[in-house]
């Protein structure tokens, strides 16, 4: 590997009951992620607003994966019933708009799961690095 | 042409001023040229001289009941087409006027002209149109009168109306229409069928476009909200964004996402768009989506419906299943 590729930047919109607590799982039996994922915890998934997701792609980020209890876990009971609506419908339409529908996930991950963290990075860091850096949802405002 | 005349429109809303029922009434009028109509406040039968009610009547006045409803001590005369009768109740099932305080009066609508059709054909330069049993209109480039029958410069909107039946009314003029099959998301689906990279090229020659002038969110009938994101200075959302790729998706994203579920495809935002970018092409695919994969539902059908992104199902489709049977 080359010194100065440019690394994809990650982010991964953790919630703190399950997902986030997989993670800590996961550094905790020592298992390895790429370190370009930066981990944003959110006390649900469903405080994930759309706009969050844009704005991450808009600063700089090459991909964004959103991790949440499993359907059902919600510790909120319905929260991530409703992300799951939300970002189908966010993840359609920037389909429609031509953008790469593998720059954006959604996944399930119990805070039992550091084995599914880590193997659900490791393969969404691969696909972004493979589709090369974020253009079509740059924002040069934010490029200062 | 329209069904009914403008001195219909005119004798109610006299009658109902004289008689104390309404204070004001919403209408239409004249604006700087004959096919720019703006929406008017009338509040007396002397007023009424002004009201226009032609092939160019689009405005849908649902919205500017929220003010004004506000502003009459004792109703609000609003004359409703069919699709504006959709918007009126999505803005009752969001609580946003009092229902009490207005006075509906539906009426029947043959579509709407879009005057970009119509300069397509003569330029720019027209100096009066006329509305009658066709459409004549002249310019300055010669002293000829072209006509036009409306529907062959009729709206996209209203080409693809997808109800002539009023779903709110107090009264209503003329005979109850039905709800129709149009093809409104023809469109949709062959955007859809394009490649990735078409798809992209299609939306950065719209959308890069746009002015920024907020037309298409202040006209919507669903964009109520007191504080919207695009007037907060530090979002870096609130002007053109100066973009190497394609400008002003963010905010495209975000209009038609805060809209999801509750737009009505009344088709303001595209009417009033000054860069007449397609923008119902965006609600309309929110909308097909989610007639796909949560069930049919048409905002503002009823008061008080769940919007589909309101709601949920435990057996809702996985966000990464959406593309299923796409390329
Ligand atoms: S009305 Fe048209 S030009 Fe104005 S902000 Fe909306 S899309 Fe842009
Ligand atoms: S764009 Fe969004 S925040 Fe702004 S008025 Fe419309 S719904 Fe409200
Ligand atoms: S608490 Fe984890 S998704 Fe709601």
């Amino acid at each position: 590997m080359q010194v100065n590729e440019k690394k994809p930047l990650i982010v991964a919109f953790c919630c703190n009951w399950c997902s986030y607590a997989g993670a800590d799982l996961a550094g905790n039996n020592r298992l390895s992620y790429p370190a370009d994922v930066k981990i944003i915890r959110v006390p649900c998934s469903c405080r994930v607003n759309p706009m969050f997701v844009l704005r991450a792609f808009q600063r700089g980020a090459d991909g964004v994966i959103l991790c949440g209890c499993h359907p059902g876990d919600c510790h909120y009971t319905s929260g991530n019933y409703y992300t799951r609506r939300r970002m189908a419908m966010l993840f359609s339409m920037l389909d429609y708009l031509g953008i790469e529908k593998e720059r954006t996930r959604v996944e399930w991950v119990s805070a039992a799961e550091g084995a599914k963290f880590a193997a659900t990075m490791n393969d969404f860091a691969q696909t972004v690095a493979a589709l090369g850096e974020n253009k079509r949802l740059e924002d040069l405002r934010c490029k200062r | 042409m329209q069904k009914i005349t403008r001195d219909v429109l005119v004798e109610k809303a006299a009658s109902l001023l004289e008689n104390g029922t309404v204070d004001r009434v919403l209408g239409w009028k004249k604006g700087e040229f004959d096919y720019d109509l703006t929406p008017a406040v009338f509040t007396s039968a002397d007023d009424l001289k002004d009201l226009v009610w032609n092939d160019f009547c689009g405005a849908n006045f649902s919205k500017y009941l929220i003010a004004n409803t506000k502003k009459s001590a004792s109703k609000v005369l609003v004359f409703l087409k069919p699709c504006d009768t959709y918007s009126f109740n999505q803005l009752l099932t969001e609580h946003r006027f009092d229902r009490e305080k207005v006075y509906a009066i539906g009426i029947p609508c043959e579509g709407m002209a879009d005057i970009s059709k119509i300069k397509a054909v003569t330029g720019d330069g027209i100096s009066s149109i006329e509305c009658g049993e066709k459409i004549n209109v002249t310019t300055i480039y010669s002293d000829d009168t072209v006509s036009f029958d409306l529907s062959d410069v009729m709206a996209e909107r209203c080409v693809n109306c997808k109800s002539k039946k009023h779903v709110a009314y107090d009264e209503l003029i003329g005979e109850e229409g039905d709800v129709i099959e149009s093809g409104r998301f023809d469109e949709v689906e062959r955007i859809e069928n394009m490649t990735a990279d078409e798809r992209y090229a299609f939306w950065q020659n719209e959308l890069s476009r746009c002015i920024r002038c907020n037309a298409c969110r202040d006209v919507c009938p669903a964009c109520t909200c007191e504080k919207c994101v695009f007037d907060n200075p530090n979002h870096s959302l609130e002007n053109k964004a100066p973009a190497t790729s394609f400008e002003e998706k963010m905010f495209h994203i975000i209009r038609a996402f805060h809209v999801a579920g509750r737009c009505t495809d009344c088709g303001e935002c595209s009417r009033v768009c000054p860069q007449n970018i397609p923008l119902h092409l965006l609600n309309r695919k929110f909308i097909k989506d989610m007639n796909t994969h949560y069930g049919e539902y048409q905002a503002g059908a009823e008061v008080g419906s769940r919007a589909p992104l309101v709601n949920y199902t435990t057996e809702d489709v996985e966000p990464g299943d959406v593309f299923e049977g796409r390329e």
